[in-house]
């Protein structure tokens, strides 16, 4: 997986304010800085007020075709329900990024790589509380899209807006944690 | 070129349309359209523009159908059970020649449905969408950035056209982000000596109205209206040929449809089947030539929408069911799967083999 | 010496209304109103859809014609396409009080800044009779052939009683044109109305007790007299919001 694919189909999925959409654009922006093809497609409706939440991504060389990702190259899992439902679209040879805080289930699948780290439990240690999602966020660009620091500052100064500037810190440290992450 | 910025299908609808000169926006919300609204209640109090809830999607609609009679660039956004309501204004604005913008960015169906994207408003938006002998021109975008450049093209062709134009989007186009440049050019600004801007005392009064009581008027009055829409029919058709040159089996999909389909003709190109992909851009006027001069070289033609089976009739009568055209569809705010569309490709490929 | 003239507002357009018929005076009340502010070359009126549908050929400033019942949606866009112009429509009771009621209420709770001539004449007149949202209790009509059954359909709508209600609204009166006299303090409230507008004081409407001796089965004088007998009791006239008379 660490090879930069021509495609890579995203699926970020958990519950609505884990922050599902922000993973996604965050990976939408590192796709633009580079001059990549980009879609980025949310679930919509009643489901994303605190129901189940995804967001599917794709980055590709090419004009992108339908933005619905069915089949994952890498699903981001942010909890139990959605690591059940997305488990088996993953493609053969994919890998799943969760989070083994909210997840303990036995992995089904021998075709394709997990990637476990406690997120969750990573934030409230290092007290950043809510930002679970970047440390995941930083595994997933780690493991499977080797990105710069410098694409991930540009990136980030994107998707946060200019009146939230203070967090940039923290989501900084977060995803750094995610990247260093071993296991 | 400007840099591309990152936006919903839907904002970037609401971005162009200022862009194009568009200083009024009424709408009434409705998923999964809110965004445009949203977007019009921030940005037109910033640039003397207006921007009014209105009280339903008919007041709306009306509103409107006022400003478009003083003369202003003007739209409404809605999704499918909004435009039902709206139905009633598309009529009037066609029988009085006034130019505006209608945006439906359509769910599941029929009823309150759900609010899943659907392409069952086909009939609905090319047959007019109301009462009456009358056209719109319908823009179906199939990307964010064609959300952005056909809401532009779409208030061009009104004023040049008196006409409405909609924008037929869905759900998915609607709510997913891409990239997209919002370099636009200066609008082309047409002279309208039908507006009402008060007489100035300086004419004779305007009248705006559809109201006419002597058939023999009125008559006249739909068949000059059908000599322009013949005249749109003959130079605005706008459609995307994919993979065409050599192909055996044509599908015809727009929109969402047309993105799924992309997938599925390139994998059927992998495997070696003669495919390739006419996507409508216009889906009134419908490019019939394009089909009617396909069916003369393909074997068949698969029909891909989000409907149970509406565009399917157009592609039909355009070629004059000269060859076999199957519908590949799924409904109810479901989406065709690249595998679904492939598969449909390879049963029609293997037809003959 | 000119005694009365057509006013300026006016067309030379004869009217297709019936004898006996008050459209005529309130036409007339209207274009001397505009006449007066000497507004005629910014003034643009929405005709309904009713007996004055037609009304865009008789009033010789800009003219459209709505939707049954949506025509202060349509004024509100004209409005706010172009707010130094005036804008006012002029709607019956059917238009105004049943079909368009949503878009009445609400144009007078923003308090949009347009006039409202408001003809109540208690029928639906250019369908031939039918039972209005302000037919009276008992009142025989086409579609209440024994009588207005307020047990069935409900009792009419004081449509100034009720908008007075709401914060938005400047001004809403009722007046009558049976009598010379009604028809001056008409004269006087619509002008009003028109001011307001132009004074940028917001939603004004002016309620015109109207005859309809045709539908009514009455001649002209009978008509007026109804008026007087029927509807004044059930519809008081008066002002019923003042908001600038209030404050000042």
């Amino acid at each position: 997986m660490a090879n930069k694919q021509k495609t890579t189909r995203i699926l970020i999925a958990g519950f609505g304010g884990q922050g599902v959409l922000f993973v996604g654009k965050f990976l939408a922006y590192v796709g633009m800085a580079e001059d990549r093809q980009v879609s980025w497609l949310p679930s919509y409706g009643p489901e994303m007020r605190g129901g189940t939440a995804n967001c599917s991504v794709i980055l590709s060389d090419d004009p992108i075709g339908s933005p619905i990702v069915d089949a994952p190259d890498v699903l981001i899992a942010m909890n139990l329900p959605s690591f059940q439902k997305y488990q088996d679209a993953v493609v053969p040879g994919g890998a799943i990024v969760l989070d083994s805080s909210l997840i303990n289930e036995a992995y089904a699948r021998k075709d394709i790589t997990y990637f476990a780290l406690p997120a969750t439990q990573m934030a409230t240690d290092e007290q950043l509380d809510g930002l679970g999602n970047m440390i995941l966020l930083g595994k997933f660009l780690e493991a499977c899209l080797p990105t710069s620091g410098e694409l991930i500052q540009k990136a980030l100064a994107k998707v946060v807006p200019a009146k939230k500037e203070h967090l940039l810190a923290a989501n900084q440290k977060a995803i750094a944690l995610g990247r260093a992450h071993q296991g | 070129m400007a840099e591309k910025v990152l936006m919903k299908g839907n904002e970037a609808i609401a971005e162009a349309a200022i862009q194009a000169g568009c200083r009024h926006y009424f709408g009434y919300p409705i998923t999964p359209q809110t965004e445009i609204a949203a977007y019009m209640a921030k940005r037109m109090p910033k640039i003397g523009g207006v921007f009014l809830q209105a009280e339903s999607e008919i007041a709306a609609i009306n509103m409107v159908y006022g400003v478009s009679a003083a003369g202003k660039r003007v739209m409404t956004s809605s999704s499918s059970p909004g435009i039902s309501l709206k139905g009633e204004g598309l009529s009037y604005l066609a029988g009085s020649d006034l130019p505006a913008l209608v945006v439906n960015v359509q769910r599941g169906g029929p009823g309150l449905g759900g609010i899943q994207p659907s392409q069952a408003d086909y009939f609905q938006a090319t047959r007019g969408g109301g009462h009456g002998d009358y056209h719109m021109i319908v823009l179906a975008p199939a990307s964010v950035q064609e959300m952005a450049s056909l809401t532009v093209k779409g208030f061009d062709l009104a004023d040049k056209y008196r006409m409405t134009a909609m924008i037929l989007a869905d759900g998915t186009i609607g709510q997913m982000m891409e990239p997209v440049s919002l370099e636009v050019e200066p609008p082309k600004v047409y002279e309208k000596p039908w507006a009402l801007t008060g007489t100035k005392m300086a004419r004779k009064h305007n009248i705006v109205t559809s109201l006419f009581l002597q058939p023999e008027a009125l008559e006249k009055l739909n068949i000059e209206r059908y000599a322009r829409y013949r005249i749109v029919e003959e130079n605005e058709v706008m459609y995307e040929s994919f993979q065409m040159e050599d192909a055996e089996i044509c599908v015809v999909a727009y929109g969402i449809t047309a993105r799924v389909s992309k997938n599925a003709v390139t994998a059927a190109r992998a495997k070696g089947i003669r495919v390739g992909l006419i996507r409508p851009i216009t889906l009134w006027p419908f490019p019939k030539a394009a089909l009617a001069e396909a069916a003369t070289r393909v074997k068949s033609f698969l029909s891909v929408e989000m409907s149970m089976g509406q565009m399917i009739e157009d592609i039909e009568l355009a070629t004059r069911c000269k060859k076999p055209v199957t519908l590949v569809n799924r409904v109810g705010g479901m989406i065709p799967t690249p595998e679904q569309v492939l598969s449909a490709i390879e049963q029609a490929a293997g037809g003959d083999r | 010496m000119i005694v009365a003239k057509r006013p300026n507002s006016l067309t030379a357009t004869p009217t297709h209304y019936c004898p006996g018929c008050t459209h005529g005076i309130i036409h007339r009340l209207v274009a001397e109103a505009i006449d007066t502010l000497g507004v005629e070359g910014r003034t643009i009126g929405v005709a309904p859809v009713g007996c004055s549908v037609l009304a865009y050929n008789y009033f010789a400033f800009d003219m459209i014609e709505a939707a049954h019942g949506r025509a202060p949606a349509v004024a509100t866009g004209l409005k706010r396409a172009e707010p130094g112009n005036i804008i006012f429509s002029y709607q019956g009771d059917g238009d105004l009080a049943s079909i368009g009621m949503a878009e009445t209420v609400h144009a007078a709770a923003r308090n949009e800044n347009i006039t409202i001539i408001f003809v109540n004449n208690a029928i639906y007149g250019m369908t031939g009779g039918q039972m209005a949202p302000t037919s009276l209790p008992g009142q025989v009509t086409q579609t209440s052939p024994y009588g207005r059954d307020v047990t069935q359909c409900g009792y009419p709508i004081r449509v100034c009683e009720m908008l007075s209600q709401l914060e938005g609204p400047e001004y809403l009166t009722r007046v009558a044109v049976n009598s010379v006299k009604n028809v001056n303090t008409a004269k006087k409230a619509i002008e009003k109305a028109f001011r307001n507008q132009v004074e940028g004081k917001g939603f004004s409407l002016v309620e015109v007790l109207s005859g309809c001796p045709t539908n009514w089965g009455m001649t002209p004088q009978a008509a007026l007299q109804w008026i007087d007998d029927a509807m004044i009791p059930y519809y008081p006239l008066g002002v019923y919001k003042d908001r600038s008379a209030k404050e000042a």
